[in-house]
């Protein structure tokens, strides 16, 4: 057997093959992250260089629709920036913070989850209930919350600088108690199996247990979270930023586009809120569907 | 008599993206009134598949693609939703392995069985509620009017399995299939379910086919034997043949495999029909090889010394300590090990055997008590350099072998784990060839150290766990049930290389086990163990000879009937 | 059980402690109180005597606990912007919101539980992967871009529907009810659709897959070897085994639909808690702040308990002890 036929053998990496929604999803996935991450170098203009943009043409329509210019593929905004730029742009920044904030979560929730299962006992008893309390309140809320405060803190001129960062420690943090109820389950599981007690029989120390033997065991379903969790995130940036609470107008993410653009929706200009939705909708499907594929694929009860 | 299943040239396909799997291969059966027909195999023979074939409940793909199936003769191959439905329930009934797993949680015992009966009787309300009460009472359960009130999880596992097997009687039917019924019950329940399939057969001319891996409760309930060996009948025969006086080579290997219980062997009978097996164990020189390196220190000829060891687990919390319930795991056990003997441990599934293992270990610290490994006590300062040092002369043996490899390294990674942290080796390139002569010595091949767990079969990955265990130099193994997850033709051959690795490297043995033929055939000295407390300590062969404490008298009067198994294994 | 009760109860108690913190150290860490009552210009000497008023010289705990003192009798102080007692300015709007979740919950809860049975038992039918795929998109929008798309589509392009605020209500004492009136559910019903579709499809693909996930029991196989009817197993024996798992989510769930409301609020100009919470971040009014959250967690504390009694009734094994 060729490297590429054992490859293609592997249970998971089959599923793939011959799933078609998941290839589409992870197609498109891999395409918008793309597109979004080097937004400069594709898209036709940069919306943040003042001399590109004039006001004259402001709210022009879609090319293919009257009065559109060949230009400007999708139309322009109120500002007369390209929608097809911003929007490349826009994704890009939600993208980021997306990531970032399920990095942020779920570094801290792994670590805490895998320590909270396996050393248990009071240590288990704080970590849980601390989680506990936080997931008594719902997510958006609390990263409203903290969204708020972080902003709150800072000085007027530094809050539009930092806001990206905050929006993204807001998810982050209110992300965690997910990944570190995963990972604990995945820990106690794995943490009463033969192999962990041989390798506490052989006499490695807990520390290297933890990171050799159950850390690796507890990826699986961590993944599966992390996937959602990201579709999530980009939901939850979109939504403070919706709300005027996230990323400022100077710089755009897909949530603010849609915000601006909202207002502008009773007039007729509906292209400006309508095609930042759809690529917001499309991005997180994709991701869903990826998130939906691999939760099927990694469940051994499924196969 | 006529048949009252007549299944013939029975083909059952699984298609799966590797091709089809054919589970079951011209399969002929029968079954008369009144009889107990036991279908007997190895995991993988195919013999469940048989049992879900005639009620139709394949699982999925799964599908039957040849042949008959005659009932009362009637063909039940291609019947529909609908005709299968009066066929289940009302003329053949079904009874699962697990009882824990049977029985619908939320649903009091008696609204299973009422709903059942109103089904299939055809009556209802209170006259069905009698009928449940009658059901109960024939399948031996007391206060059966208070039962009917009970949930599942109120009732101990055999008392469970004796309700699937009310539920199953309800419809009154003609046929049971029993699908290793009594595989997750205690050995002493194990009997009394037995008695009782048996008994409900006579009574009420049942034709009942018992699917078993287990030769033992074959001896006790089967008129006739169906062996089964990847999804064919190698051999179909009257009970006392099969066992006594077995024709095909598989069977006779099958059941030279049974460890026997009236006397002791030297090794076990060698298993030569089974396929994939591995290579002969060759000596090695202790006195130039790596693994006798350690045996240098000479220890005071006790390898374990345990003490008045208790331990007690919390089974419901409570704020207050005299609200708690606590169950004594582990009730003032003392006994000791002496150094190259191999001590056996015994008793059923909850006696605390498998704790004590865990406790010697350092798995689980002893409320109260001393354990003492080769003279240096590991209790009092468990963190110690040399309380250390004595623990790595003690090594363990898991009873899955599935879940006692770490499935993401590879075997390399795995036995070379204790060698790599303790230094044991100069350099990785040695480290690599102690590795691949460690897995050749427990008969694996060098090769497989570039493997991954999975690619590997139950059998040999209790081989890669004993090479990992050897890895650390052990001087004391502790074996907890190493056996009891694998084919009895594997368990032989396991059992062979230990007792050639005993005698090999002068290693002191704990053998937990719950199997007394198996304990007789491996130890020199046997603990008897019952609700966490030892009720005996003698020399093997006292033991099976004159038993000294009640619970031991019981015990090996449990232990299944073999008499009817014939010359053909010595 | 009583230790089961009690060992919640110490929960519900650590929780609202918690949050009861929290909200106090909003006052003390978010911007100076004292320049949030008085303004920029007040003298030296009127800036000490609030101070004073309020007792800010006092010791932290002191000041904790006369914080929780004033929090059970539901007094939060003023609101800096409105400077109206919070308590009265969230109980006027409570009831906007309170309707809104009700009828969202019904919505999602109905909708959600019923299509996820029928995909659940009709895995195969083309009709569930129909409901399935769409159900991914519903997990795929945001709350906001439902509520636009539905405001375009009903109040803009075929002027149905009023596109926001609340209209029609009637007043039953200080009760103010969208229930009796043509226009009242007129108003309600785009926005606990916008609010219900997100909660909806979680719910639909929950109960979908605790009904795979029971549907491969043993115990469900013996009730097929028993020759029951389908209808039987799929409803005395799957579906209420599926039922612990999903009162959890759906207790979750509920909460979920007042965190969002926050949103939906927003987009429909709703006049309930979640709007006023959202113009209060803007401000950062801390008392209305503080009071939202307390309000919140309060709420979900109620839920979590209600699950837990809900446990006792489905579950024997809960009930009878295990």
């Amino acid at each position: 057997m060729t490297r590429w036929e054992r490859f293609k053998d592997n249970d998971i990496v089959w599923s793939f093959l011959s799933s078609p929604g998941a290839m589409i999803a992870a197609a498109i996935t891999v395409i918008s992250i793309l597109a979004c991450l080097f937004a400069p170098l594709i898209a036709p203009f940069d919306p943040f260089d003042p001399s590109q943009i004039s006001l004259w043409d402001g709210k022009l329509p879609p090319a293919w629709s009257d009065g559109g210019q060949p230009q400007y593929l999708l139309g322009t905004d109120n500002q007369g920036r390209d929608m097809l730029s911003t929007i490349l742009y826009g994704g890009r920044l939600s993208i980021l913070v997306g990531l970032a904030a399920v990095c942020l979560g779920m570094v801290l929730g792994v670590t805490l989850g895998v320590i909270s299962g396996y050393v248990g006992g009071v240590t288990d008893a704080v970590i849980m209930r601390i989680a506990d309390v936080q997931l008594t309140i719902p997510g958006i809320l609390l990263a409203i919350l903290i969204n708020g405060v972080g902003r709150a803190f800072l000085p007027l001129e530094l809050r539009q600088e930092f806001a990206v960062y905050v929006v993204i420690i807001a998810i982050g943090l209110t992300d965690w108690p997910q990944f570190a109820r995963v990972a604990r389950g995945a820990t106690m599981v794995e943490a009463n199996k033969e192999y962990v007690q041989a390798a506490r029989i052989i006499g490695l120390p807990a520390w290297l247990i933890m990171i050799r033997h159950v850390l690796p065991n507890t990826l699986r379903p961590v993944l599966v979270i992390a996937t959602i969790g990201l579709a999530l995130a980009i939901i939850a940036e979109a939504t403070l930023s919706f709300l005027g609470q996230g990323i400022p107008p100077t710089t755009p993410s897909l949530g603010t586009l849609i915000r601006v653009g909202n207002e502008y929706l009773f007039s007729g200009l509906w292209w400006i809120t309508f095609f930042p939705a759809i690529a917001l909708v499309v991005l997180v499907f994709a991701v869903n569907l990826l998130g939906d594929w691999m939760r099927d694929a990694l469940n051994p009860k499924l196969r | 008599m006529t048949d009252l299943l007549k299944i013939s040239g029975l083909d059952v396909e699984f298609p799966t993206r590797r091709g089809t799997v054919r589970a079951a291969r011209n399969v002929n059966l029968t079954v008369s009134p009144g009889e107990v027909v036991g279908l007997v195999g190895e995991s993988g023979a195919g013999k469940s598949t048989i049992g879900n074939a005639i009620i139709d409940l394949l699982e999925a793909p799964g599908r039957v693609s040849a042949g008959s199936i005659l009932f009362e003769g009637e063909e039940l191959r291609g019947l529909d939703e609908n005709q299968m439905r009066r066929v289940r329930g009302d003329r053949i009934g079904m009874i699962f392995q697990d009882p824990q797993t049977s029985l619908n949680p939320l649903m009091t015992v008696g609204a299973q069985l009422i709903e059942t009966i109103e089904k299939t009787n055809n009556i209802k309300g209170a006259e069905a509620e009698k009928r449940a009460i009658e059901l109960l009472e024939q399948v031996g359960i007391t206060e059966p009017k208070a039962r009917l009130l009970a949930y599942p999880h109120q009732f101990s596992g055999g008392m469970r399995q004796r309700v699937v097997i009310a539920l199953a009687l309800a419809g009154d039917p003609d046929l049971i299939i029993a699908d290793e019924p009594t595989t997750a019950l205690d050995v002493s329940i194990q009997a009394q379910i037995l008695d009782l399939i048996k008994r409900l057969c006579r009574e009420r001319a049942l034709g009942v086919i018992i699917v078993t891996h287990d030769i033992g409760v074959i001896a006790n309930i089967a008129d006739r034997v169906v062996v089964m060996y990847r999804g064919e009948v190698v051999e179909t025969g009257e009970v006392a043949q099969i066992l006594g006086a077995p024709e095909h080579e598989y069977t006779k290997s099958l059941i030279a495999a049974v460890p026997r219980a009236d006397r002791k062997l030297d090794r076990f009978s060698s298993v030569d029909y089974i396929e994939g097996g591995t290579k002969p164990f060759k000596r090695i020189d202790i006195h130039t090889h790596w693994l006798g390196q350690s045996r240098d220190v000479r220890g005071t000829g006790k390898a374990v010394e345990i003490e008045n060891l208790n331990l007690s687990f919390v089974l419901q919390k409570a704020l207050l300590k005299q609200n708690r319930k606590m169950l004594q795991a582990v009730d003032n056990v003392s006994f000791t090990v002496n150094e190259g003997e191999t001590f056996g441990l015994v008793g059923e599934s909850g006696s605390g055997k498998s704790t004590v293992a865990r406790l010697i270990a350092g798995l689980y610290r002893p409320d109260s008590g001393m354990i003492r490994v080769i003279g240096q006590d590991v209790v009092s300062n468990p963190k110690s350099a040399a309380a250390r040092k004595a623990r790595r002369a003690l090594q363990m043996i898991f009873q899955d072998p599935y879940s006692s490899l770490n499935a993401r390294m590879r075997v390399l990674d795995i036995v070379a784990e204790p060698i790599r942290f303790y230094g044991l080796t100069e350099n990785e390139a040695e480290t690599r060839r102690i590795v691949g002569d460690l897995l050749d010595h427990v008969g694996l091949g060098a090769s497989a150290a570039l493997r991954y767990p999975h690619e590997f079969s139950g059998g040999q990955r209790q081989r890669i766990s004993i090479a990992r265990a050897l890895a650390s130099r052990p001087r004391i193994l502790i074996c907890d049930e190493p056996t009891s997850a694998l084919d009895v033709s594997v368990q032989a051959t396991i059992l062979n290389l230990l007792k050639d690795l005993q005698q090999e490297l002068g290693l002191t043995m704990l053998f937990i086990s719950h199997d007394l033929p198996v304990v007789r055939q491996m130890c020199d000295r046997i603990a008897v163990m019952r609700h966490g407390a030892i009720c005996e300590v003698s020399d093997t062969e006292d033991l099976f000879s004159e038993p000294k404490h009640e619970y031991s008298r019981h015990l090996l009067n449990l232990m299944p009937r073999m008499d009817l198994l014939g010359e053909a294994r010595a | 059980m009583f230790f089961f009760i009690l060992k919640r109860l110490a929960q519900s108690v650590l929780v609202m402690a918690v949050v009861s913190a929290v909200s106090f150290s909003l006052f003390n860490f978010v911007g100076d109180p004292v320049n949030n009552m008085v303004g920029q210009d007040a003298t030296r000497e009127q800036r000490i005597e609030i101070r004073q008023q309020l007792g800010l010289d006092d010791p932290i705990l002191t000041q904790y606990a006369r914080f929780l003192g004033n929090m059970v009798q539901g007094d939060f102080g003023l609101s800096y912007r409105i400077k109206r007692p919070v308590d009265e300015l969230i109980l006027e709007r409570l009831p906007a919101t309170l309707e809104l979740v009700f009828v969202s919950a019904i919505i999602a809860l109905v909708v959600g539980i019923s299509l996820g049975v029928y995909t659940g038992i009709r895995r195969k039918s083309w009709i569930s992967r129909v409901i399935l795929s769409v159900s991914l998109v519903g997990v795929s929008l945001p709350t906001f871009i439902i509520g636009i798309a539905l405001i375009y589509l009903f109040a803009v392009h075929l002027r149905w529907l009023p596109s926001s605020g609340r209209s029609g209500t009637v007043e039953l004492g200080w009760w103010k009810t969208s229930f009796l009136s043509v226009d009242g559910w007129r108003a309600i019903i785009l926005p606990s659709i916008t609010l219900s579709l997100f909660q909806l499809t979680l719910i639909l693909r929950l109960v979908r897959a605790e009904m795979l996930e029971v549907m491969r029991t043993d115990f469900i196989k013996f009730a097929r070897a028993r020759g029951l009817a389908e209808r039987a197993i799929n409803f005395r024996h799957a579906l209420r085994n599926t039922l612990v798992p999903v009162i959890t989510i759906i207790g979750l769930n509920i909460g979920g639909l007042i965190a969002f409301s926050v949103i939906t609020e927003t987009v429909f100009q709703w006049p309930g808690t979640g709007l006023m919470f959202i113009q209060a971040v803007d401000f950062v009014d801390v008392p209305i702040m503080a009071a939202y959250l307390v309000f919140v967690a309060l709420l979900f504390v109620l839920i979590n308990l209600v699950v837990d009694i809900l446990y006792f009734v489905v579950d024997p094994r809960i009930r009878l002890g295990d």
